[in-house]
């Protein structure tokens, strides 16, 4: 069987950033100018691809297309797979990719060299981890991923950034090696690497070897957890993501998120009803770790003091909602879960570009400045004497103050889940799946109810504090007007955002294909057979497949 | 054979583990660099512990899978070693920009109490 152009198009999401990065670096260091322009085609490109993929995969009732990377058959070679899940988060990495890129361009690209080729090189990880099949090319992209994001988050420079990028940078050296041991186990005792096969050998794994098997996937599970921003190990994500440069930072909302989709996918492909006695192992634990990690981002999103801290534990609370979504290993749940992925993501990428907005007028120290007066209640007085000078004059708002307040408002929205955003579909839809239309009847294999009602609770709550910290910062920065220089914008800083902003809108008015979509995606996932046997019998390609 | 390999991997990553919950950007640096030697020895033995046995197929040696080592923790363990090599020398510039920055090699840029 020979290849159409068609069949190819799966490996240009890898293929294309690594050969235009490395086109990039052979520019050199200037010529800023035409790697921006190079930059923003191929990323375009990128989303076009995506696009074009997530049509393929939505084509049939379950589909998996299959690409053989090496031409060698599904065990035995690195095979790429495509399934729906693959393709909604590919299209979000390009959506992102796309809205960080073009703020950049207002000034930050020029803030140190090589911020083009990175950009690219990231792309290539994020997409590969996406589409790859084979347990250790996973680990190959997470480290390409990586590595892209550490000159990322280093990008600007300054003893901020390096003191933070230290700190990122062990912790996840660390979790690398936890993957390669992860990874080395579960090799060691199902002789295999490819995410399929694992699957389906899982179930015949016995007696002794079981252990050995389920602590290789637990340590496994420890490295993705990392990376997702999981509480105890995510003490090193508020800082770095404070200090990255807005655009940067915006590209790493959707970071997190390859640490919950590898979750997602394994702990359903591994653990599923096929694994026999392991079957439904980790669903407890990712349950329990989610809980604590919503708890404590949300927590910490009470306590901070700067946007982009705060903006930090918003990303801590989003993963914290999807492990323990993950966790309830309902695929009701995860449909709804997905939804929440996407329009969280969506809306914390617009923020880190909007924070950095809000901030540029204000002056250094002001929120440490702005608490303490709260504290020690040395504010009203000043106000008080605004309001005399002010009363009933009434203040015209300028365009950018408007634009600034509106997305500001609308952010908030979405992350804390009030209508009518997508947001607030996608908390409604958690909601009520948790809740289960049955009342709660507990079924086999299901949580405690206690458990479904303890993380109902959270829901609630981290929404109302994510209200109440949002407020805060938004009373600071748009009603305390003193004396405050009028923030200048460009198109290209402003556009994003609201692209952003209006695809989380697009999101909600289509709430029902959406959902047709992940409901679609989360039924694969549960019931991963059809994906198992998809890439197990791909055939290979060109005149020497000779495989029936 | 097994227990040197065994206590070769728990000396490694027990002094690893140690240096790296130190302070000093140096003793981190030394943990991760011995976490990741551990680990490399420890994908080596997945496979299988053996001695004179090659990971090629050779016409003259008969088709008995017993007589080969497994090639693939081989493999892996090369790309493993590579991506370490390339993460430590990236992270020794990180450390050094860090000492030049902070004035200090404390992990946290400042001095501790």
């Amino acid at each position: 069987m020979m290849l159409s152009w068609h069949d190819h198009l799966m490996i240009v999401p890898i293929v294309l950033p690594m050969l235009v990065a490395g086109l990039m670096l052979l520019l050199g260091e200037g010529r800023a100018t035409a790697k921006a322009v190079v930059n923003v085609v191929t990323t375009v490109a990128l989303l076009a691809v995506a696009i074009a993929l997530l049509r393929q995969a939505d084509a049939g009732p379950v589909r998996v297309a299959v690409y053989l990377a090496a031409n060698w058959p599904a065990p035995f070679g690195i095979a790429l797979a495509l399934d729906r899940l693959s393709a909604i988060m590919l299209l979000l990495t390009a959506i992102m990719a796309l809205g960080s890129l073009l703020y950049s361009l207002a000034r930050w690209h020029r803030a140190g060299v090589h911020f083009h080729p990175l950009f690219q090189l990231q792309l290539m990880g994020l997409n590969g981890a996406f589409l790859t099949a084979d347990l250790f090319n996973l680990f190959v992209f997470f480290e390409i991923l990586l590595a892209a994001s550490y000159g990322l988050l280093l990008h600007g420079s300054g003893p901020q950034r390096v003191k933070a990028g230290l700190h990122y940078i062990a912790v996840n050296l660390v979790g690398s090696s936890l993957f390669l041991i992860g990874v080395a186990l579960i090799y060691g005792v199902t002789g295999t690497l490819n995410m399929a096969d694992v699957a389906v050998r899982i179930g015949q794994v016995a007696g002794s070897d079981r252990m050995l098997m389920e602590a290789g996937a637990a340590i496994l599970g420890v490295a993705f957890l990392i990376k997702a921003g999981a509480w105890p190990l995510n003490f090193w994500l508020p800082p770095s993501y404070a200090a990255a440069s807005p655009p940067a930072a915006a590209l790493f909302s959707i970071m997190t998120k390859v640490g919950v989709y590898v979750i997602l996918r394994l702990s359903l492909l591994m653990f599923g009803e096929q694994a026999g006695e392991s079957s439904g192992f980790v669903q407890q634990w990712i349950l329990y770790i989610g809980l604590a990690t919503l708890t404590f981002g949300t927590l910490g999103m009470l306590a901070s003091q700067n946007t982009g801290r705060l903006a930090g534990f918003a990303v801590i609370i989003s993963s914290g909602t999807l492990l323990s979504a993950i966790g309830f290993g309902r695929d009701s749940v995860t449909a709804a879960a997905l939804f929440y992925l996407v329009s969280s993501t969506l809306a914390l990428g617009a923020f880190f570009l909007l924070q950095e907005l809000m901030e540029r007028s204000r002056t250094f120290g002001a929120d440490l400045l702005a608490v303490t007066l709260e504290a020690f209640g040395l504010d009203r007085s000043v106000d008080a004497e605004e309001d005399m000078s002010t009363t009933d004059i009434g203040v015209a708002i300028p365009a950018a103050m408007a634009f600034l307040g509106l997305s500001f408002i609308a952010c908030a929205l979405v992350l804390s889940g009030l209508p009518p955003l997508s947001g607030f579909v996608a908390k409604f839809a958690l909601l009520t799946t948790i809740l289960n239309p049955d009342g709660l009847t507990p079924e086999v294999g299901n949580p405690e109810p206690v458990l479904a009602w303890v993380l109902l609770g959270l829901l609630v709550v981290s929404g109302l504090t994510t209200v109440v910290s949002l407020t805060r910062i938004g009373i600071r920065a748009f009603w305390v007007p003193s004396g405050r220089a009028q923030p200048r914008l460009r198109v290209i800083e402003v556009f994003p955002i609201a692209a952003m902003l209006v695809l989380g809108i697009v999101l909600m008015v289509q709430a029902q294909p959406a959902m047709r979509y992940f409901t679609d995606t989360a039924r694969a996932l549960h019931h991963p057979g059809d994906y198992v046997r998809g890439i197990m019998s791909a055939r290979q390609a060109g005149p020497g497949g000779a495989n029936p | 054979m097994e227990v040197i390999i065994a206590i070769a991997i728990g000396a490694l990553g027990g002094s690893g583990i140690w240096l790296l919950l130190r302070p000093r950007t140096f003793q981190v640096i030394m943990g991760i660099s011995l976490v990741s030697y551990a680990v490399n020895l420890f994908i080596f033995s997945m496979g299988k512990l053996s001695l004179d046995q090659i990971p090629i197929l050779r016409a003259s040696r008969a088709s008995e899978v017993a007589d080969y080592a497994d090639p693939l923790p081989q493999a892996l363990v090369l790309t493993a070693i590579v991506i370490g090599f390339a993460m430590t020398a990236l992270f020794l510039v990180l450390m050094l920009a860090s000492r030049g920055l902070s004035g200090t090699d404390h992990v946290d840029g400042r001095e501790g109490e």
